[in-house]
């Protein structure tokens, strides 16, 4: 029940912060410099053309009016019309999503299992050889332009070793399994799909590493850094000094206490990578939201950028809600409060 | 103090490579040994040699020199955006501790709606509505990083606010715009001032990201992110094209984050 209140209660509070952003990226919308109708009829536009068009398209209403207009609109769906697909873009985001969503899970998937034990031997080895190597890994994976990495794996590993795919997330001819949720991974493992699973997962290794890598670089110097004051308690003495296996105290004990600030650190880690996603997609051709927005930065096409800000933006929130609420569940002193 | 930074390796290797990037920006033109903009299709896409130190690009201009040049754009993008969003952040910031209340409310709601979005994303979006150039970049990037110093120094007032010198100088009937400036911001301004010192690194990482997706530095202009972005084109001829620039990204991302790491150590009471 307590449970249910404190989620209510956070729902309550993404109110205002929804409406803000909408406001956010309607101002950021009217910024475009020069004439949306113009944009759409090119040069050759007759002035009478060009003002029967912005009559229609609601330019020569006051803003709070245009801005209720786009709240209308986005209630009802209706993000305006792709100028590149020529498609609605609520459209273009359902189809372009879950392949950015399945790619960072991916990368999310990664930075878990990689960055937390990372942290918490790099910690239990303070200032040992294993601790100086994370250090520097994750110093120069925080420092690293993503993308670029992406080249570099793309150069060896597809263009030089022939190892593993370089773009897309199929084989060439290759059909995609059975639409369910859009991640062909997912819908390869309900369907029983195996060589498209395999294909799939393959794909996803190189951009799903370098996404990671950031990630991977905060998440395992969080975990450093807040395990290195919890094996400092008493109670971690305690524990060792009664002789329980090293493991045990590490994982068991001091994990459990330590893993909070790291949690914390996951939803911005998830928005990093969603945000990462563009410019990681870019360079292995992942036809997800990322390169979407690069293509409809590339065409002048506003209505597909900012649809993806707005549910890049969405997205995120949601994460955020989803972090609070395993926070809520993990620490106990949160539910007696 | 200074025996303090010189005793912390990490920290010396941080002010050593910051001082690298500073010394190729001033000298650019006596450190390269090219002109970073010179087509020379003769001597296009040559491997590193002792002629070209980091090989040439598909119309044969010499990247070493483009990188040398490149340091220039790239910290003055650095300098610039932080430049714009320190002051704005902090002033806010400052307002927001200071007078609580529905004033403090409203402010950290906005900063709340900018901070729920993935900053490069954001940060897209703005530099897509102005249109491609670096200095459309620089102001989308301001526009983004703002919040966080709002944050630090909102939060370095409040535990300061109710100290004897403020309310000395409110007892004696100074102004609230000359408290905030005289008193409050230079006393609860040096954690921000860290931030900042870390942000100038990550500030230069984001722009590279946004010329990568053609939103910045527009070609023939030596920018680190756009040469990378140049480079998938030459990808399998020319491994040192897409090598060099992110090297170049990466080690002055990190000099600024081991010299700003090692700055705020120094504040940090607990590690002394």
């Amino acid at each position: 029940m307590d449970a249910l209140r404190f989620i209510g209660k956070r729902l309550l509070l993404m109110i205002p912060i929804l409406i803000g952003i909408s406001i956010l990226t309607f101002a950021i919308s009217n910024t475009i410099p020069g004439d949306p109708a113009r944009l759409i009829l090119g040069p050759k536009a007759t002035p009478e053309g060009l003002e029967a068009l912005r009559e229609d398209m609601g330019l020569n209403d006051p803003l709070y009016v245009q801005y209720g207009n786009y709240m209308a609109g986005i209630f009802q769906g209706d993000l305006g019309k792709s100028t590149y697909s020529q498609r609605p873009v609520v459209d273009d985001l359902l189809r372009y999503s879950p392949a950015t969503f399945e790619l960072t899970m991916f990368a999310m998937f990664i930075t878990l299992v990689v960055g937390i034990p990372f942290g918490v031997i790099s910690a239990s080895r303070k200032d040992r050889i294993a601790d100086q190597f994370t250090r520097i890994f994750a110093l120069i994976g925080v420092a690293m332009p993503a993308f670029w990495l992406g080249l570099l794996l793309l150069l060896f590993f597809y263009l030089k070793l022939g190892v593993l795919p370089g773009s897309g997330r199929l084989d060439g001819g290759m059909s995609p399994p059975e639409y369910i949720t859009g991640m062909y991974t997912v819908d390869a493992l309900l369907t029983g799909n195996w060589p498209v699973l395999y294909a799939a997962v393959m794909h996803m290794i190189l951009p799903g590493i370098t996404l990671a890598a950031v990630t991977v670089g905060m998440i395992t110097r969080m975990t450093r850094s807040s395990m290195l004051t919890v094996l400092q308690s008493d109670y971690i003495r305690t524990a060792f000094a009664k002789g329980a296996p090293e493991n045990r105290v590490l994982y068991g004990h001091a994990l459990r206490n330590g893993i909070m600030p790291v949690i914390t650190l996951l939803g911005m880690a998830f928005g990093h990578a969603l945000g990462g996603s563009v410019l990681v997609e870019a360079v292995f051709s992942w036809p997800g939201l990322g390169q979407y927005a690069v293509n409809a930065i590339n065409y002048l096409d506003f209505p597909a950028v900012m649809g993806v800000t707005l549910l890049i933006a969405v997205m995120f929130i949601i994460v955020n809600l989803i972090v609070d609420t395993l926070y809520f569940f993990i620490d106990p002193r949160l539910k007696h409060n | 103090m200074v025996r303090r930074v010189t005793s912390s390796p990490l920290t010396m290797l941080g002010l050593f490579i910051v001082l690298i990037i500073l010394i190729a920006a001033l000298f650019a033109p006596a450190i390269a040994t090219h002109s970073p903009t010179e087509v020379d299709l003769v001597s296009k896409l040559e491997a590193p040699s002792a002629e070209h130190y980091f090989g040439t690009d598909e119309v044969g201009r010499d990247i070493y020199s483009r990188i040398v040049y490149g340091t220039r754009i790239s910290l003055r993008i650095g300098l610039l955006v932080v430049l714009i969003a320190f002051p704005i952040g902090t002033i806010l910031g400052a307002i927001a501790g200071y007078a609580g209340g529905r004033i403090d409310q409203v402010i950290m709601r906005i900063t709340d709606i900018f901070l729920s979005f993935p900053g490069i994303i954001l940060a897209m979006s703005i530099a897509a509505a102005l249109g491609p150039s670096i200095d459309n970049v620089m102001l989308a990037l301001a526009a983004t990083w703002w919040p966080w110093y709002t944050r630090i120094v909102r939060s370095s007032v409040m535990s300061i606010k109710h100290s004897e010198f403020i309310e000395a100088s409110r007892a004696l009937g100074a102004n609230p715009f000359r408290i905030l400036f005289k008193e409050v911001i230079p006393n609860s301004i040096a954690p921000a001032t860290i931030q900042a010192s870390l942000d100038l690194g990550f500030v230069i990482l984001s722009a590279a990201g946004l010329s990568f997706i053609g939103l910045g530095a527009q070609p023939p202009s030596p920018e680190w992110g756009a040469m990378l972005s140049n480079s998938r084109e030459i990808l399998r001829e020319a491994w040192w094209a897409a090598t060099f620039p992110g090297l170049a990204i990466l080690f002055t991302v990190l000099g600024f984050n081991l010299l700003g790491d090692g700055l705020n150590d120094l504040m940090d009471p607990k590690q002394r």
